[in-house]
């Protein structure tokens, strides 16, 4: 075995008074692929932090090539070969692709050039099988495509070690599959790669050597094949994780809300859908098809044409206002950006958007807390302190508030976008028991996902949606992983998308062979001038 | 927030200290006179400052407020001179000039606000705008030179600056009940609630059923009605007006909120803080003119200092917080 390039002693950090990692020894060697597993607020970030120099330890040394490691920032451990992708990307939105890749070490003597930094950037971005322009400005590319530059600048730095932070969570399955072929290529190099992901399928298939953290401490380390996902999940939430799902639901009430030919224009051409109290619709569907458009259009975030009925009765919806006043509401898959304020207080976020109710004209301090108390432990959400900044809770508490402060307008139809993404197997599990507890309250429920298991095992009804249209509906027992995804990839049956075995692949829907692969299912753009070709 | 931060603390204890230092310097500084000088002249920029805290806690700016304070006081002031012959001089033709003041402000609030909410240009450059055009008025409708108020009117309007109650000035006793109003607008209702979040995040408040363009809008209205209110009580101390009436207010007010805690980003409004920024900027301009320490020809450069040093020390504190 050869000598770890970077290494963790004894490892302590503490944030004030509370320490989140408790004496940690860690190594990463050259040429393996590392995947670091844990919930929400296990301590990886922190940890992926102290290993790139961004964190110093409170205790314990960081030790580079056997010795303790020289830096005291990021950058001077950028310098030195430990690259990290963080999960928020670190990018100039108003710079260009091949400007950002080169960002601090710029081409050119006197004068930049231009040509060579352009032309470098092309071949990295050709390696990466990425199709966007080296002109192209960051703010322009769709999420997958900035994570693309990210991993090309990090090529471009010739790094010894790469950590990267959940770099799938955000990728469509054909972009992760070139994301997988880049790990292995650096993975021949030499280069020494840290992975985190919640994707449990993913670390089993790329990780040469698995650590589990569970509350700030390392809990089992394995090779490969040495635990199964089971495994994983088990050390990680340090229980059994029987019943992620809820039990299926069998009564359902009256038509709660029904759309007709609604269009989102340029995005959602003609979509109907009819969904009944204490039923959960799954909206299934590649990123960029139209999904999150359609939600927003009909929570009148978005200009949109055609007929919605509440309980019978037509309504128009032309502002988030009056969605809400028919009791429609909007979980954005986007909670750092659009859900929450993530330097306001727990109280302050969980009331925004029913602050109506809590005095007029001035605010009673008594019933917001009244409310947070209640919120607490209706959504079990665990705050070190209530006056803390939501955006120091973990992100599976993060998504506990944001759904809490959502159902506090007490709305008949929810729809959920991504609930959880990026979030633990154990939150996760505890999110889709709440999702069930709606529904059997008598609300009709949307749940749009990308993650496979969770609309297979939610749903009472699956809507699969494909570059803006209604790709099929299924119902009840024709709800198989392979009607899905044979409906999200536009094949008709003759096995060109082979799901393969349904456990292990669940949440990578057609790995090979994608028909995806084109510009179709990249930036928003997309899909609906591509539209008319097989629909 | 019933915990008190270093933020909270900092500009209270450097006005404590100014204080201080005052009552050492100079055995006036503390005689009733003086401080109801300081505080009769803080009032104005006071008033403006806790409407413009309003503003940038949302996320905007008004670089208007001092032209608009002249433009305010030009057209109150013909207004009156027009009203005389109909209302006589008396209690009416205040009132109606006072009415017109407000008036004026609203409008000129609700010009910015609109431009910016409604047409969606960018708060810096409307204002930028609305600044030039607002002093420009002034002086064109001046012809070069001074707007002043009928004599007789004068004389009867005067009190409003000079007089008050129980020995207090008038324009103190406004400014402390804006004060107090714009804590708790900020603090305790939906409006200052709806402020912060528009400024700590506007998409998520539109997310979340926050009718942002109209908060927004009517940050810029209340404003304005502060500038008209802050008008109304400057005036009868010269009782007139002209294109340099007002002139670099809005960068006082806009100082005076910086140094009071309230991030020029947006997102956290302090109104105490900004009636102690208000305080700070004009007891160093008192300390400086009553002791013969410093020249009080570097008050400017005293007060920028102060304004950069807050800065500084509020970005200390937030480093710290932040993990």
């Amino acid at each position: 075995m050869t000598a770890p390039v970077l290494a963790l002693a004894d490892v302590r950090k503490s944030f004030g008074p509370i320490e989140v990692l408790h004496g940690i020894d860690f190594a990463l060697h050259p040429g393996e692929v590392h995947a670091l597993i844990g919930e929400n607020g296990a301590g990886k970030s922190t940890m992926m932090k102290i290993l790139g120099g961004f964190l110093q330890p409170t205790a314990g040394k960081v030790l580079f090539e056997g010795v303790p490691a020289s830096w005291r920032s990021g950058v001077e451990a950028e310098a030195r070969g430990v690259v990290v992708i963080h999960q928020e990307f670190n990018l100039a939105a108003d710079l260009t692709v091949a400007q950002n890749v080169w960002l601090g070490r710029e081409k050119g003597r006197f004068f930049l050039d231009h040509a060579a930094m352009r032309a470098d950037t092309q071949g990295l971005l050709d390696q990466l099988e990425c199709r966007v322009s080296p002109d192209a400005r960051i703010r322009d590319l769709a999420v997958s495509d900035r994570q693309m530059v990210e991993i090309a600048k990090a090529l471009s730095r010739n790094a010894r070690v790469l950590i990267m932070d959940e770099p799938s969570a955000v990728l469509t399955s054909h972009e992760v599959e070139v994301l997988f072929r880049q790990i292995e290529r650096l993975r021949a190099n030499g280069v020494a790669l840290l992975y985190t992901s919640h994707r449990l399928d993913e670390v089993d298939r790329l990780a040469d050597r698995i650590t589990v953290l569970r509350d700030g401490a390392v809990v089992r380390r394995a090779l490969r094949g040495e635990l199964t996902e089971d495994g994983m999940a088990t050390a990680m939430v340090g229980r059994d994780l029987t019943d992620i799902f809820p039990p299926r639901r069998t009564e359902f009430g009256p038509v709660g809300l029904e759309i007709a030919d609604f269009s989102v224009p340029p995005l959602v051409q003609g979509v109907s859908l009819a969904l009944r109290r204490g039923e959960v619709l799954g909206i299934s569907g590649l990123v960029g098809a139209g999904r999150t458009e359609l939600a927003e259009g009909l929570v009148g975030l978005r200009p949109h044409i055609g007929t919605i009925r509440r309980d019978g009765r037509a309504v128009r919806i032309r502002s988030v206002a009056e969605a809400a006043s028919h009791g429609i509401a909007y979980l954005t898959e986007d909670r750092k950006e659009r859900g929450l304020l993530l330097d306001k207080t727990l109280r302050e976020n969980l009331t925004l958007s029913t602050l109506d109710r809590f005095g007029w004209p001035l605010l009673s301090p008594a019933r917001e807390e009244a409310a947070l108390t209640q919120a607490i432990a209706d959504f079990d959400i665990r705050a070190p302190r209530r006056e803390m900044a939501t955006g120091n809770l973990s992100g599976g508490n993060q998504q506990k508030v944001l759904l809490a402060k959502t159902m506090l307008a007490a709305p008949q139809v929810v729809i959920v976008d991504e609930p959880t993404r990026g979030i633990d197997i154990g939150t996760k599990s505890q999110i889709y028991h709440f999702i069930d507890r709606l529904a059997r309250e008598g609300l009709s429920v949307i749940v749009i996902s990308s993650d496979m298991p969770e609309i297979l095992g939610l749903s009472d009804q699956v809507l699969v949606m494909r570059q803006g249209r209604v790709a099929g509906v299924l119902e009840g027992d024709r709800i198989t992983e392979t009607a899905v995804v044979r409906l999200v990839m536009g094949t008709s049956g003759e096995g060109a998308a082979d799901p393969g075995p349904p456990d292990t692949d669940a949440a990578n829907p057609g790995h090979s062979r994608p028909a995806d692969g084109g510009p179709g299912n990249k930036g928003r753009a997309g899909p609906a001038e591509k539209a008319g070709e097989d629909a | 927030m019933r915990n008190l931060s270093l933020s909270t603390l900092g500009p209270l204890a450097a006005l404590i200290l100014l204080i201080v230092l005052g009552a050492f310097l100079n055995a006036n500084f503390l005689s009733a006179g003086n401080i109801t000088n300081v505080l009769a002249r803080s009032a104005f920029i006071g008033m403006i400052a806790v409407g413009m805290t309003f503003v940038i806690t949302s996320g905007g700016i008004d670089l208007s407020v001092g032209s608009m304070a002249a433009f305010i006081a030009g057209m109150m002031i013909l207004a009156m001179n027009a009203m005389i012959p109909a209302l006589g001089i008396g209690l009416p033709l205040v009132l109606a000039g006072m009415g017109v003041a407000i008036l004026v402000g609203l409008a000129a609030g609700f010009a910015n606000g609109f431009l910016i909410t409604k047409v969606g240009i960018e708060p810096f450059i409307v204002t930028l705008g609305t600044m030039g055009i607002f002093r420009s008025l002034v002086t064109w409708i001046a012809n070069g030179g001074t707007l002043s108020l009928d004599f007789e009117a004068r004389q009867f309007y005067r009190p409003v600056y000079y007089d008050g109650i129980f020995g207090i000035a008038w324009p103190i006793i406004v400014f402390a009940i804006v004060a107090v109003l714009g804590e708790v607008v900020m603090r305790h209702t939906r409006f200052g609630r709806y402020t912060e979040a528009i400024g700590s995040n506007d998409k998520v408040a539109r997310y979340s059923v926050v009718k942002v363009e109209r908060i927004r809008l009517l940050t810029y209205v209340f404003l304005g009605l502060l500038v008209g209110l802050a008008t109304i009580l400057y005036v009868p101390r010269l009782g007139s007006a002209s294109g340099s009436t007002g002139l670099l207010w809005e960068l006082e007010a806009i100082a005076a909120v910086i140094i009071g805690g309230t991030a020029l980003k947006g997102g956290s409004g302090r109104v105490w803080g900004t009636v102690v920024g208000v305080l700070i900027l004009s007891l160093i301009d008192n300390i400086l003119n009553l002791a013969d320490l410093v020249s009080p020809y570097l008050n400017g450069a005293i007060q920028g200092v102060i304004i950069v040093l807050a800065v500084v020390l509020q970005r200390g504190k937030s480093t710290a917080e932040g993990r």
